[in-house]
């Protein structure tokens, strides 16, 4: 457990470094989540009907999003990906410590970093700064640790993604291919580009039952109350499930994986 | 004298000439070696077209659940969106060397650029240009052709004149915001994602009417820099919207002009940045 945990804080003081960036970041964030806003506002114009999620609902939604978009598995672990791709993951097998574990711990330093970077300044501008119209508020106490404990399951599941993407280039190689395509089938299924709840009803089952919904949707919702607080232990035991069926598939898909790894000497 | 002068036209000429077979050189070879790996490239492509396709799938969705857009109706909404996603990829594709100008600078190789007896704008230009960009291209052609049948309005040829000339000057407006990027370059080789926000963010925003955008947001893309005029403010000489009444004909058939413009001022700052460049020295 401890090497884990050093692996852990290791790769979280390396990834805090970059403070410029981060800035950048956080400029880029807040101008995609005024732009969603406006649009959506703009769409909520055109109707007086009830909408499965309310316009203050759907605007909170859109800045939690922003908030937590580097928690998201967009990508698999590069350094990962590269030791597979020059078989460098020789060395990872000498190592006395299991290696899902390890690269799963790796996965959750590489998620977290960067989200609290982002999130915190994020959270705070939309907390307090914004104009009313603009805002995201502040959900009642049983909201709030719903929100918390979906965003831990959200963190687990996510990197359960990280590993299976980083365990697939043992047979891709390149890793191009799902490097690039993960990031559309997570920003529809997530509810990263229109929140879940808004796309047509007949779209719902679906959505529900895919793994995405809890990487960002679920935790959101608790957020902006369109979920009550009470219905927290369905949607956790929803992301547990996918985490365990991801995990042992990701055991098994590395068992195979590392079976057919040849070594070079040198 | 008169000779003298007709011989220096003809070298001009020349000049002039070689250089538009130099850059169709390099043009050349870029997509020689693009298209030497076809299945990677037709894969790079779908890949493209997939991805940029969902920003249209995010307006359809919201489309059919509201039924319009404040008072946009859907293909009206299409016509903004095709417009500026051909012109964005037209920009992507050919300017992509002063997207990638930064490695250059960081590892000093632009003096290489700097070395060779020919302008900088042309030999950045002919660094590559990337194919792949052809997807967005296609959807946003698929989605511009869609909305036009179905907006109820026959077209005149002279307006749908209009709709092309806007869709250059919103690609010559790309390019310099990809020039400007390369120039920061230049002082700067970190947190060049700011660009992003008006690049990534100017597609982003001018994909749908800009006329439901705050106040300072519309002043941001109209004046800093000139979306609304190759998109908004031609299409009110087409488009029936109250929003787009007030507008004086004439601004309407000039306004993309401001495209070309635009992109004549980022490449002075350009000639600008390359006086001030300081190669790494190794």
């Amino acid at each position: 457990m401890k090497a884990y945990r050093s692996m852990v804080k290791m790769r979280l003081l390396l990834l805090l470094q970059y403070r410029a960036a981060a800035l950048a970041g956080i400029a880029t964030q807040l101008m995609w989540g005024f732009l969603k806003v406006m649009v959506l506002q703009a769409f909520y114009l055109a109707t007086n009907e009830p909408q499965p999620l309310a316009l203050e609902q759907a605007v909170g939604y859109v800045w939690l999003g922003q908030a937590m978009l580097r928690m998201l598995p967009w990508d698999g672990d590069l350094e990962v990906q590269e030791l597979i791709r020059n078989g460098n993951v020789a060395y990872e097998l000498c190592r006395p410590v299991d290696l899902y574990g390890l690269w799963y711990a790796r996965a959750l330093a590489l998620r977290a970093a960067p989200t609290i970077l982002r999130a915190v300044p994020v959270f705070a501008l939309a907390l307090y700064v914004l104009p009313e119209s603009y805002a995201l508020r502040m959900p009642s106490a049983g909201g709030l640790l719903a929100w918390l404990l979906a965003t831990v399951g959200a963190l687990l599941l996510g990197c359960a993604m990280t590993n299976l993407m980083n365990i697939s280039m043992f047979w891709t190689i390149s890793g191009e291919g799902i490097n690039r395509l993960m990031p559309a089938v997570i920003v529809v299924f997530s509810g990263m580009l229109v929140p879940l709840p808004l796309f047509p009803d007949w779209a719902q089952r679906v959505l529900e039952i895919l793994p995405f919904a809890g990487l960002m949707d679920t935790p959101a919702r608790f957020f902006v109350g369109q979920l009550a607080p009470s219905e927290v232990w369905v949607f956790l035991t929803r992301q547990f499930v996918w985490t365990v069926v991801l995990v042992v598939g990701g055991r098994w898909l590395l068992r195979r994986g590392l079976r057919r790894v040849v070594v070079q000497g040198g | 004298m008169q000779g003298q002068r007709a011989w220096a036209r003809l070298k001009y000429q020349r000049a002039a000439m070689g250089s538009i077979r130099l850059y169709l050189r390099f043009i050349g070879m870029s997509f020689r070696s693009q298209l030497q790996y076809p299945a990677s490239f037709l894969m790079m492509t779908m890949g493209n077209l997939t991805v940029t396709s969902i920003e249209f799938l995010a307006i359809w969705a919201l489309f059919t659940r509201f039924g319009s857009l404040q008072d946009w109706t859907l293909p009206q909404v299409a016509v903004f969106y095709g417009m500026v996603h051909t012109a964005f990829a037209m920009a992507e594709a050919g300017a992509r060397g002063f997207d990638i100008l930064h490695r250059w600078v960081r590892a000093g190789d632009f003096d290489r650029i700097l070395l060779r007896p020919r302008s900088t704008v042309l030999q950045v230009l002919g660094l590559e240009f990337q194919l792949m960009r052809v997807g967005r291209f296609a959807q946003g052609l698929v989605v511009l052709g869609w909305g036009i049948r179905n907006l109820g309005i026959a077209l005149t040829p002279m307006q749908l004149l209009l709709i092309i000339g806007s869709i250059c000057g919103g690609s010559l407006l790309f390019s310099g915001l990809f020039i400007l990027q390369a120039t920061l370059s230049f002082w700067s080789v970190e947190s060049l994602e700011v660009v992003n926000v008006a690049t990534y963010g100017g597609v982003e925003a001018a994909q749908v009417p800009m006329s439901i955008y705050n106040e300072w947001f519309r002043r941001f893309f109209t004046v800093v820099i000139p979306l609304a005029a190759i998109n908004l403010v031609p299409l009110s000489a087409i488009l029936e919207h109250p929003s787009l009444q007030g507008v004086p004909g004439w601004l309407a058939w000039l306004s993309p002009l401001a495209g070309l413009a635009f992109c004549l001022v980022c490449l002075k700052i350009w000639h600008f940045g390359v006086r001030h460049y300081r190669s790494t020295g190794s």
